[in-house]
């Protein structure tokens, strides 16, 4: 199979899951919900509608190829970085180096990741802004919680958009006999990382007994997080034939990635309860924010990138 | 039909830039005369109100303003009284040769609902509110069988403090509560301590303010 062949067949094979999900939650809506709410499916219900959504817009920046996808991204990171700023303390003092983070530093992330400068946009965000927008903030002399308004300034773009840029920039990798087809590598990251979470969810939901984090969230249980982890690596390990991997170097990497993934969902986790929020924004019906569906591939996009740059590229 | 269509870009650059949610806590939004007060830190303030409001109820619902503001300039004076359709008032005592209460009861008169910034200015300052101007409290004597909703704007003083010329795309959330009425036997004071803990209850609720 060509690229092309093989995205279509993932996008039908994607869209054939949310048919049955949608009919299923349709289902499940007559027989439980129809006389009055039920939150519990009617969120599933506004989930599913919302997937149908996310997959339409990752099919149409896959159209538009490379283009698109940094496009999409960069959008992304854009929504991202505004839930997490919007959530964290800031001050007037604060508000030149957060233009600089808004207009200048996510723009031009994604512009070296446009022209794939490896070298630049791998240590841009941890070194120069870093260094750079603490110096901005110290420019207008507030030193009230100083160091921490600029920690959570800097860790909000490594998270929003230095992480979240590592998905875009799987398709500068040189991998031989892969050339052009690593629109794929993007496909199987958030296909295996979004299942993970999908499905962590749905073995929670039929499953689930123990907590794995109460003090985190109330919805992880055990029995969702290994029940999901296990299946979505399964799933990644069958999805090998649109990867460089081997079948055993995909589940492998599926692994990975799902742990990540997970450990994003917490940390996240941990900041919104500190705030005392349920979800970062309500951009996504069913979902909230933007971060609370990108927090594991965020996490989980650093990693597989380096581990295919070292061990695949040349 | 310009104005309708200036007002829809305003909007629209209000939605895109704030994001802003409207959280209907304690009030529906039904087509019913009202006051909907505020607490006050931006220019803005009122077009975000005036965002989340459905389209027929923000057709009806007036911004009152300050005319020193909203007079200065041919944009300005296009803008607030066409577009927005204030109810403009002079807030210098010493100057006005009109009764701003009797404005703003003339224009809840005519079926409109208005929105009103008790605080009187922008507040600049570190605390939540600024004390309340007797405006609300007259108002409110003066038409007793209005609602008065409070309304708390959370978040939109920091996507442009006083200033700053960049605005920062943070989002902002509208938080909409429970009606009050003046009380028959209720003082000034009393009333407009009642209003503002109103507000600032609604300042405690709405989840990203600080």
């Amino acid at each position: 199979m060509t690229a092309g062949q093989q995205t279509l067949a993932l996008f039908t094979g994607v869209a054939t899951v949310l048919m049955v999900a949608s009919i299923v939650g349709y289902v499940l809506h007559v027989r439980f919900a129809a006389e009055g709410p039920n939150p519990t499916i009617d969120n599933l219900n506004s989930r599913i509608k919302a997937w149908w959504a996310m997959v339409a817009l990752l099919g149409v920046a896959f159209a538009f190829g490379r283009t698109g996808v940094i496009v999409l991204f960069a959008l992304a990171s854009l929504a991202a970085l505004r839930e997490f700023i919007t959530l964290t303390p800031t001050r007037p003092g604060d508000h030149a180096a957060l233009a600089v983070a808004f207009f200048v530093v996510l723009p031009l992330q994604y512009y070296l990741i446009w022209i794939d400068w490896y070298g630049l946009y791998s240590v841009f965000i941890p070194v120069y802004v870093f260094l750079l927008l603490a110096a901005i903030a110290a420019l207008r002399q507030d030193t009230t919680h100083f160091m921490s308004r600029v920690a959570e300034t800097q860790w909000g773009l490594m998270i929003t958009v230095f992480c979240l840029s590592h998905v875009p920039a799987l398709l500068g990798l040189k991998i031989p006999g892969y050339e052009g087809r690593n629109l794929l590598l993007i496909a199987f990251l958030i296909l295996v990382v979004q299942s993970s979470d999908v499905l962590q969810y749905v073995w929670g939901k039929l499953l689930g007994r123990r907590k794995i984090a109460p003090e985190l969230s109330p919805s992880k249980t055990v029995e969702g997080f290994l029940g999901g982890v296990a299946s979505a690596t399964v799933l990644g390990s069958i999805l090998w034939w649109i990867t460089p991997f081997s079948p055993w170097q995909a589940g492998v990497i599926a692994l990975l990635i799902n742990l990540m993934g997970f450990f994003g969902g917490l940390v996240m986790s941990a900041i919104k309860r500190d705030r005392g929020v349920k979800d970062w924004g309500w951009m996504i019906e069913g979902h909230g924010g933007v971060l609370d569906r990108l927090d594991s591939v965020i996490f989980a996009a650093p990693v597989f990138f380096h581990m295919i740059r070292y061990w695949w590229t040349v | 039909m310009i104005e309708a269509a200036c007002a829809t870009a305003v909007v629209l650059v209000a939605r895109l830039v704030t994001g802003v949610r409207g959280e209907w806590r304690g009030a529906a939004p039904d087509p019913r005369r009202r006051i909907y007060f505020a607490n006050h830190r931006s220019h803005a303030d009122f077009v975000l109100i005036w965002t989340v409001l459905p389209a027929p109820l923000r057709r009806l619902t007036r911004p009152v303003a300050g005319a020193d503001y909203w007079l200065k300039n041919a944009l300005r004076r296009f803008m607030g009284q066409r577009v927005f359709r204030a109810v403009l008032i002079d807030r210098n005592p010493a100057t006005r040769d009109a009764d701003p209460i009797a404005a703003m009861a003339a224009a809840l008169d005519q079926g409109s609902s208005l929105i009103l910034f008790p605080e009187g200015t922008r507040n600049t300052s570190d605390e939540p509110l600024l004390p309340f101007k007797s405006g609300l409290y007259h108002l409110a004597r003066a038409r007793p069988d209005v609602e008065l909703v409070p309304v708390w704007i959370a978040n939109l003083n920091r996507v442009m403090p006083k200033g700053e010329i960049v605005p920062i795309p943070l989002l902002c959330t509208v938080t909409i509560g429970a009606p009050i009425k003046v009380r028959d036997d209720e003082d000034k004071r009393a009333f407009l301590d009642r209003s503002a803990n109103a507000l600032l209850a609604l300042a405690a609720h709405s989840g990203n303010d600080r």
